[in-house]
């Protein structure tokens, strides 16, 4: 079947199989590998996206079910080597350590930041109930949010 | 994980979903958000030929006041039920239902439709349904019907939809300042409830108790006797025979049952 949606600013149209989920387009169809499969099983948050401008995770959406929407992913952040303002405060505090859940997590932040562009400490752990970071890097994570949130550039992001 | 082939269709109204339904019948399910119904078929636990997408029919969604009751479209989202000023008014234990489902990217997506048709007995809404006395319309062949919530669950994952039938809207009753307890033990950040207690208006609903959401009748009884939250609650397992897992046997779920009863008559909102 034929999908026309728009990732990362630009109009795409594809033939898909119906059953070809977001994460698998995104990462095999159009080569954009920052959406990362964990668990696959929607739980641990890793192939966050932002679907018309809120957190999904692609893992258990369909293609076909993003039709006529926007899908950004890490790669659509910022603006050529320009980082976006959550993906510099993840640098700034080191919110990071194997990375294999930042990309997920920067989403994540993004769509929080943009729907509370002032949480608090509670709100951003509880605003990332849905990303795992198996590393337990969950502090310095909480502090690049809480920094981006600072810099008051969270809504810039969208 | 990737599901067995399906064919693929967007229903682009109310209507056109009953048409499809009414080709295709048990060959066919209805995709709303697909956070109970992907999961399943990427576990190839279900493999249904076609799907019927449902989740940007506009008119299956939002959420309107009908006099003391608040109807609410089958696809409206749990994020959207969260937030929504007219339920966090007349049905705030609702609202907190629906922000208490999985982490917010499900919220982005999961629907209240769906997660009422999906019927899973630990799930926040059927619960909250069960409790608030809320009711489902049905839209089928012959018309609508409308099913209150303590018949529409009728076992495991099981309700009286029919397969040629759409659950398009759901009812519960509008009543602002109402007091309302909601208690959920679980292990783990986003998970189903171990066991969930919901109560309101004199109604308490128990979530993973049984193969659907049920009412602790007796402790009801006793609470409308005059009986203290501690001694109700204290009945709030009475016939119950809850499945046992890794998480809890029976013994251990009946103590939950009883002892986040007492907390929901206790700390009510």
């Amino acid at each position: 079947m034929q999908v026309n949606l728009t990732v990362n600013g630009k109009p795409r149209a594809d033939d898909v199989e119906p059953r070809l989920l977001l994460v698998h387009y995104l990462r095999e169809h159009l080569g954009l590998r920052a959406a990362n499969i964990g668990c696959d099983t929607t739980s641990c948050g890793a192939c966050t996206v932002l679907l018309d401008g809120q957190s999904v995770k692609s893992c258990t959406v369909l293609t076909a079910q993003a039709a006529g929407q926007e899908v950004i992913t890490a790669e659509g952040l910022g603006d050529g080597d320009q980082l976006s303002a959550v993906q510099a405060a993840f640098r700034q505090e080191h919110g990071l350590q194997c990375g294999f859940c930042t990309p997920g997590m920067v989403m994540a932040a993004t769509a929080l930041l943009a729907e509370n562009p002032h949480p608090t400490e509670t709100q951003v752990r509880e605003g990332l109930e849905g990303n795992f970071c198996r590393c337990t890097g969950y502090h310095n994570i909480v502090r690049a949010v809480l920094a981006a949130s600072a810099a008051g550039k969270g809504e810039a992001d969208q | 994980m990737i599901p067995a082939p399906f064919d693929y269709v967007a229903a682009t109204s109310a209507a056109h979903a009953l048409d499809l339904l009414a080709e295709y019948g048990d060959d066919a399910k209805v995709l709303a958000g697909g956070h109970s119904l992907l999961p399943m078929m990427k576990l190839r636990l279900a493999a249904p030929e076609v799907l019927i997408d449902i989740g940007r029919v506009t008119d299956l969604s939002g959420i309107t006041r009908d006099g003391d009751e608040l109807v609410i479209g089958a696809t409206t989202r749990h994020a959207d039920l969260a937030a929504s000023a007219l339920v966090r008014e007349g049905a705030p234990l609702l609202a907190h239902a629906a922000a208490q489902v999985g982490d917010p990217q499900i919220r982005h997506r999961g629907t209240i439709g769906g997660s009422l048709a999906h019927a899973d007995p630990a799930a926040d809404l059927p619960m909250a349904l069960v409790a608030l006395g809320g009711s489902v319309e049905l839209r089928g062949p012959a018309g609508t019907r409308t099913v209150v919530a303590d018949d529409f669950f009728t076992g495991y994952f099981e309700t009286v939809l029919g397969p040629d039938e759409l659950l398009c809207a759901v009812r519960v009753p509008s009543r602002p300042g109402l007091p309302w307890g909601y208690q959920k033990f679980t292990r783990r950040a986003n998970d189903w409830a171990i066991v969930g207690v919901a109560a309101s208006g004199g109604r308490i609903a128990l979530a993973n108790m049984g193969p659907v959401p049920i009412r602790a009748r007796a402790a009801e009884q006793a609470a409308a006797d005059g009986a203290s939250a501690a001694q109700a609650a204290q009945l709030a397992a009475e016939g119950t025979s809850p499945g046992e897992d890794i998480h809890a046997d029976r013994a251990f779920r009946q103590h939950l049952a009883r002892v986040l009863t007492r907390r929901a008559l206790e700390h009510q909102a």
